[in-house]
């Protein structure tokens, strides 16, 4: 047998080999043959300490901090279909924390200053780039609203900045800024710590990071029931079997009211699609990412050299996977106005994703009545960008059955005491 | 895109419309009476099936009236279109009217004229 080309390999804290320029030419050596798998694909076993249901993004980062925050190694992550299948491969990409509530501005900007050091944390590129994260406003009333948010903004740390129409050309020479087309660009403000980070990769690294923790990921495991006893959870029913656990946490984005029924638990929360679409690659063009709130419409070019478009939400309940088209083709109908290059190109893709939308527009990251069940749900339309702060707050509220600072305001009797967050317009971009 | 059928003008495009969301919403009138948590599944609980859902649906760009639909969430399909007001006649609406958790809830409850006291609200 040949020898492993990771042996002397520096290691991450479970053993697992580590990444490097060095593994790289290693295993270039038995042509890449040898590489060690990123996570392996264990059968469940009868119980563990802690089960969290959803595999993608923010719950694979749950299960991470849970084992290496917590030390809770005796853990699960169980997933219908396949990691990051779900919202987080579908999503566009966008990270900022450009958030006008303090509660928000904690726990986006948490995420964020997670988000500048996650690929040396999890030894993973995830290809996080902090080109800046540009808000456009079409009108007089729109750039005021804008300017008096930037303050808010600012004053809670958070860096934003207004530009006006000549500055944002400058920054951005493919945007039209003539006056007299039906979405006039008279300003905007640009976050420069924002960006984007390749989705795939986030899913990837946290599983391979709590992998190497001893966390048991489990695929193609759909959850068909959660067990009760009186007003406490006893464990998961799944199609491969009843696994026994005192905490599940729930991380389903669009299917958290299926999940909190089979509790009968109730959630505030409406499932609607939400698409996205990429156009052919082309050569570098955009270095920043531009957002809309009065089109409901955001870009950015990827490292493939597509050009990525967001739309808003739908307007009816779906589980469908699937929009409806005048959605996109209103967003499209606006970007090709503001960017004329976009007109020549052809759609490569289309897609869309449910996605859990709160009253509020805030998450809502909370214990339940049924003791040891939790939920992390009602992201809705901007999930992806809080993956790290929303995981880690997670895992210290199923770790220490009780929300942090940062996690308490997220939490469901908000919906009872009337201390809503609400983000709606108040947020960079309309929810 | 969906081809949806206005009881008072016909077949239109989806784009003529806005749904409204969760039919069959009674608001409590025993507000007074009933608790914070019960007044909010009047207010922000929403049911979100995966499957048979009543909803309303009102169309905007056409006679502007409001009608109620049993559309599956699934495959999007209008199982049913019934006036406001009355309740769904199918076997899906049935089934979808009487298995909702709401029917169970205190704030529907508090709704009925009888939990006022002398009957009127």
């Amino acid at each position: 047998m040949a020898e492993s080309p990771d042996r002397g390999a520096r290691r991450l804290p479970g053993g697992k080999p580590k990444y490097s320029i060095f593994s790289l030419l290693r295993n270039a050596r038995s042509y890449h043959q040898d590489w060690q798998r990123a996570w392996r694909s264990p059968e469940p076993k009868k119980s563990y300490d802690a089960i969290i249901i959803g595999g993608g993004g923010h719950g694979l980062a749950t299960a991470y901090y849970l084992a290496a925050v917590h030390r809770m190694t005796n853990i699960a992550v169980v997933e219908k279909g396949w990691l990051g299948g779900g919202n987080t491969g579908r999503n566009t990409t966008i990270i900022r924390s450009n958030y006008m509530w303090d509660e928000s501005a904690a726990i986006y900007d948490h995420a964020l200053k997670l988000w500048e050091g996650l690929t040396q944390d999890l030894n993973f590129n995830l290809m996080f780039s902090q080109r800046g994260v540009l808000t456009i406003a079409h009108s007089w009333h729109e750039l005021r609203e804008m300017s008096r948010r930037v303050h808010a903004i600012r004053l809670n740390g958070i860096d934003s900045d207004v530009l006006n129409p000549d500055q944002i050309k400058k920054l951005v020479p493919m945007i039209n800024i003539d006056p007299s087309i039906r979405y006039p660009v008279m300003g905007g403000f640009l976050q420069r710590r924002g960006g984007t980070a390749r989705h795939d990769a986030v899913a990837w690294g946290y599983a391979r990071a709590a992998d190497d923790l001893g966390v048991d990921i489990i695929q193609n495991c759909e959850v068909t029931g959660l067990r009760r006893k009186g007003n406490r959870i006893e464990g998961v029913e799944t199609t491969k079997g009843f696994i026994k656990s005192p905490k599940v946490g729930c991380v389903v984005a669009g299917h958290c009211s299926v999940l909190g029924a089979m509790a009968d638990v109730r959630l505030p929360i409406a499932s609607r699609p939400l698409q996205a679409l990429v156009s052919e690659p082309i050569k570098p063009e955009l270095d920043t990412v531009i957002m809309s709130n009065a089109v409901h419409m955001y870009i950015s070019q990827s490292d493939k050299g597509e050009m990525v478009l967001g739309a808003g939400v739908d307007k009816y309940n779906s589980y469908a996977q699937r929009g409806s088209f005048p959605v996109p083709e209103h967003m499209i109908a606006a970007a090709v106005e503001i960017f004329p290059i976009l007109s020549r190109l052809r759609m490569l893709r289309h897609w869309g994703g449910i996605v859990d939308t709160c009253p509020d527009a805030s998450p809502i990251i909370s214990k339940t009545d049924v003791k040891g069940l939790y939920f992390n749900c009602g992201w809705g339309t901007g999930g992806f960008k809080a993956t790290p702060g929303s995981g880690h707050v997670f895992a210290d509220l199923i770790a220490n059955d009780q929300p942090n600072k940062i996690a308490a305001p997220y939490a469901l009797d908000r919906f009872q005491t009337g201390l809503l967050i609400d983000e709606h317009g108040a947020a960079g971009v309309a929810h | 895109m969906l081809l949806i059928d206005c009881p008072h003008c016909g077949p239109r495009d989806e784009t003529e419309f806005s749904c409204g969301g969760e039919a069959h919403i009674a608001r409590p009138l025993a507000e007074n009476s009933i608790t914070d948590a019960e007044f909010a599944e009047y207010l922000f609980w929403r049911d979100n099936p995966k499957g048979v859902f009543l909803e309303r649906w009102c169309h905007d760009a056409g006679c502007r009236k409001w009608f109620n639909a049993a559309r599956d969430t699934v495959s999007h399909a209008f199982l049913e279109i019934y006036p406001m007001g009355s309740l769904p006649k199918s076997d899906a609406g049935k089934a979808a009217y009487a298995g909702s958790w709401r029917r169970k809830t205190a704030s529907e409850a508090a709704a009925k004229p009888s939990s006022v006291k002398g009957g009127k609200a």
